[in-house]
C-alpha cells in the first residue's frame, strides 16, 4: 500500500510518525512523509526532516521525505490528489486535562477533504 | 495552548454558592453540594458515570465500564473542583473543573505568591454531565451556576470548556452562563467565561 504521512511539529506528531514507522515495517507499505508548514509549532519544518531521517536510518525502510509549503491542511490533501496514494495518515488528536479527545482544525480538513482512506493515530 | 485563548473581557456572575436544594421541572427534590474532598463522593460519581448512557458521550468521556471510569475519574480527581446534585441520595448530576497546569495549583494560595501559582493564576476545564432521566428538568443550570460559584469562593476566575459543534442545547446554555465562543473552532467549540 502507498501511504502518506502529514507530519507537523508538535509531540503527536512524532509519536504518529513512529507508529507510522512500525506498522511500514511490519507490513512493507511504501512511505512518503510530508512534512507541513505549521510556524506556530515546536519545532521547524527543518529539525522534523532530522527528525523523520533519524527515526528511518535505523530501518531498511526507503522512504521519500517531501516538505509542503502553504496552509498545512490543505497543502496535505492537495499532496495526496496528486499522487496515488491509498491511504493518508495523520495524527489522532490530543487530550485535554479533562481526558476529552480534540481534534485540530487541520485534522478536520484533511478529513473533510481527503480523496483516500484517512487513518488518524492515537 | 496555556495563555493563548481568549477570555471575554467582562467579568460574569455573582453566581450562587452550594450547598442549595430545589425543586426540578418534574417535582424531585434535588440537592447540590461541593463535597471537601472528592475521595468522599468518588463511589457515588462512579456509579452515576457507570448509568450513564454512552450514546451522549463527548469526546470520549465519559469511558464505559466501572473500572475505566473510576481509572478516569481518579487521574483527574487530585486538584479538581467538584459539585454534584442528587436525588434521594443517588448522584444524578456531577460538574467539575480540572486545572490547565502541569504544576498543580495551591488551593490554599491567594495568588502570585512565592508558594506557586494559586487558582486564579492557572485556566480550568469544565465539564458537566447530568443523568439522562434527570436531564431537560433544569438541574444542568443549577448545576453548572453552582459550579461557578463555588469557583468564584475558591479564586478561580479563567474556566474554559469544549462542546461539540452541533450540540447547540449545551452551547445556549453556555452562553446563557456568560461563557463567549473563543477563536478555536472544529468539531468542538471552544468557550470561555471570566469569572469576578
Amino acid at each position: 500500500m502507498d501511504v502518506l504521512m502529514g507530519l507537523g511539529g508538535s509531540d503527536e506528531s512524532i509519536k504518529t510518525l513512529r507508529r507510522t514507522i512500525e506498522r511500514t515495517r511490519e507490513v512493507d507499505d511504501d512511505l512518503t512523509v510530508a512534512i507541513l508548514e505549521k510556524p506556530e509549532s515546536k519545532r521547524s519544518q527543518e529539525e522534523m526532516r532530522e527528525q523523520a531521517e533519524e527515526l528511518l536510518d535505523g530501518t531498511d525502510i526507503d522512504a521519500d521525505i517531501v516538505e509542503l509549503e502553504g496552509d498545512p491542511g490543505s497543502a496535505l490533501v492537495d499532496y495526496a490528489e496528486q499522487g496515488e496514494f491509498d491511504q493518508l495518515v495523520i495524527g489522532g488528536g490530543t487530550l485535554s486535562p479533562m481526558g476529552k479527545i480534540q481534534l485540530g482544525p487541520i485534522t478536520e480538513f484533511v478529513l473533510l477533504n481527503a480523496p483516500t482512506t484517512v487513518k488518524l493515530v492515537r | 495552548m496555556s495563555g493563548t485563548r481568549v477570555y471575554p473581557d467582562e467579568p460574569s456572575g455573582p453566581f450562587p454558592s452550594p450547598p442549595s436544594t430545589f425543586e426540578d421541572g418534574e417535582g424531585r427534590t434535588i440537592e447540590v453540594r461541593a463535597p471537601d474532598s472528592f475521595e468522599e463522593v468518588i463511589d457515588d460519581v462512579v456509579e452515576m458515570y457507570d448509568a450513564f448512557d454512552p450514546t451522549d458521550r463527548a469526546q470520549g468521556i465519559p469511558p464505559t465500564g466501572e473500572e475505566r471510569i473510576r481509572g478516569w475519574l481518579e487521574t483527574i480527581a487530585d486538584e479538581s473542583i467538584n459539585v454534584v446534585a442528587r436525588h434521594d441520595g443517588n448522584v444524578v448530576g456531577h460538574a467539575m473543573l480540572v486545572p490547565d497546569a502541569d504544576d498543580p495549583p495551591s488551593m490554599d494560595g491567594e495568588g502570585d505568591d512565592a508558594d506557586g501559582p494559586g487558582p486564579g493564576d492557572i485556566e480550568w476545564e469544565l465539564a458537566i454531565f447530568v443523568l439522562q432521566e434527570y436531564q431537560r428538568a433544569g438541574i444542568g443550570t443549577v448545576l453548572l451556576e453552582q459550579l461557578l460559584g463555588h469557583a468564584s469562593d475558591v479564586g478561580i476566575t479563567r474556566v474554559w470548556l469544549t462542546v461539540e459543534r452541533w450540540n447547540k442545547p449545551a452551547i445556549a446554555l453556555y452562553k446563557r452562563v456568560g461563557f463567549e465562543t473563543t477563536g478555536g473552532e472544529s468539531f468542538e467549540q471552544e468557550m470561555a467565561i471570566l469569572l469576578d
